[in-house]
């Protein structure tokens, strides 16, 4: 799957890294649920770290929509939710 | 997925509305090719208003570090004519400069982070649209293939995704500018009025008291030589006090 980090590019992770990422997404949408501006910091950071670690930069002549996108690393919780309310609700989990 | 599916969903709203519907597929590449010249177009702009907000900052930060570096010899000064409480009050005045000071140079760390991002963004998307417009060419060509249409889609939405991205890196940019020059407006205010630091002023209050003392001082070692040079002939106070009182003065 291709997974783009928002200001900084497309890399491609192996699909059997699906559920380490869920696992990491879904620590980061409690953080954005809880506002804990430290908990969000180190979630993002984690998850990102990830996507870098397991994945492979596209290259720059590849061109491909992305199946998952990872909020800007250094912007703060309150910045995050401001793009997550133009979407819909600011929560950071689907209703499910 | 919660965050990263949502984040999808935003960034493939924002790349649907750069997306034409061209009838030809072959056409919406070479649409595709000029909206990614605009976006490049936009992207070195928000770049150079990005580098004018940082000079804006550094401009500032030189008078104030100039006005500190003078408030430091000012109370230097006035140690030397003895006044510690001026001497004080400019060391006081200082200290507060300093704190605006490293307000500045925090909000300077900012907005060159902001700059040197936009900076990468710009190369990146350089980058990828020259790759495009190689490639568009080999599709173009190779179009009578079935999956030529699919793949013609792929990269054109492709691209406009990293547009996109690139716009929301803007976006930010110019959020964080916003503020900043609503503070560096406010602090040019202050600046202007001498309000800070009563600096702008050629004199200012505490340079008038170093002036006071310095003339106060200067118009007594005067005086004190003058008395030496008189009281070398003949004693005044002893001739103008002999007249009156008869008694010289000790």
């Amino acid at each position: 799957m291709i997974v783009r980090i928002l200001g900084e590019g497309q890399f491609t992770v192996p699909d059997d890294h699906h559920e380490v990422l869920a696992k990491l997404d879904d620590t980061l949408a409690q953080a954005v649920d809880d506002g804990n501006e430290a908990e969000f910091t180190a979630a993002l950071s984690a998850l990102a770290a990830e996507v870098r670690r397991a994945g492979e930069p596209l290259a720059d002549d590849a061109f491909a929509p992305s199946d998952l996108v990872v909020p800007f690393v250094d912007a703060t919780l309150e910045e995050t939710k401001g793009l997550l309310a133009e979407s819909g609700d600011a929560s950071g989990s689907d209703d499910r | 997925m919660g965050v990263m599916k949502r984040f999808s969903g935003i960034v493939q709203a924002k790349t649907n509305k750069l997306l034409d519907k061209a009838e030809d597929p072959r056409e919406s590449l070479d649409l595709s090719y000029q909206k990614q010249l605009e976006s490049l177009q936009k992207v070195r702009r928000s770049v150079a208003d990005v580098t004018t907000a940082k000079k804006r900052i550094e401009l500032q930060a030189t008078q104030l570090q100039g006005q500190a570096d003078k408030l430091q010899q000012q109370a230097k000064a006035a140690l030397t004519q003895g006044n510690e409480d001026l001497a004080r009050e400019a060391l006081a005045r200082r200290t507060a400069l300093a704190e605006q000071l490293s307000e500045l140079q925090t909000q300077h760390q900012q907005v060159a982070g902001q700059e040197q991002k936009l900076i990468d963004t710009a190369q990146k998307l350089q980058t990828q649209v020259d790759s495009f417009r190689t490639k568009k060419e080999t599709m173009k060509a190779s179009y009578t293939a079935a999956e030529a249409q699919t793949k013609i889609g792929e990269a054109v939405s492709g691209i406009s995704e990293s547009m996109s991205d690139a716009g929301m890196s803007m976006q930010r940019a110019q959020d964080k500018i916003d503020g900043m020059q609503a503070r560096a407006g406010a602090m040019d205010e202050l600046l202007a009025s001498g309000a800070l630091t009563d600096l702008t002023n050629p004199v200012d209050d505490i340079q008038a008291q170093l002036d006071k003392a310095s003339t106060t001082s200067t118009v007594d070692a005067e005086l004190a030589a003058l008395k030496a040079e008189v009281g070398a002939g003949a004693p005044p106070a002893a001739e103008l006090g002999a007249a009156e009182h008869g008694d010289a003065p000790s």
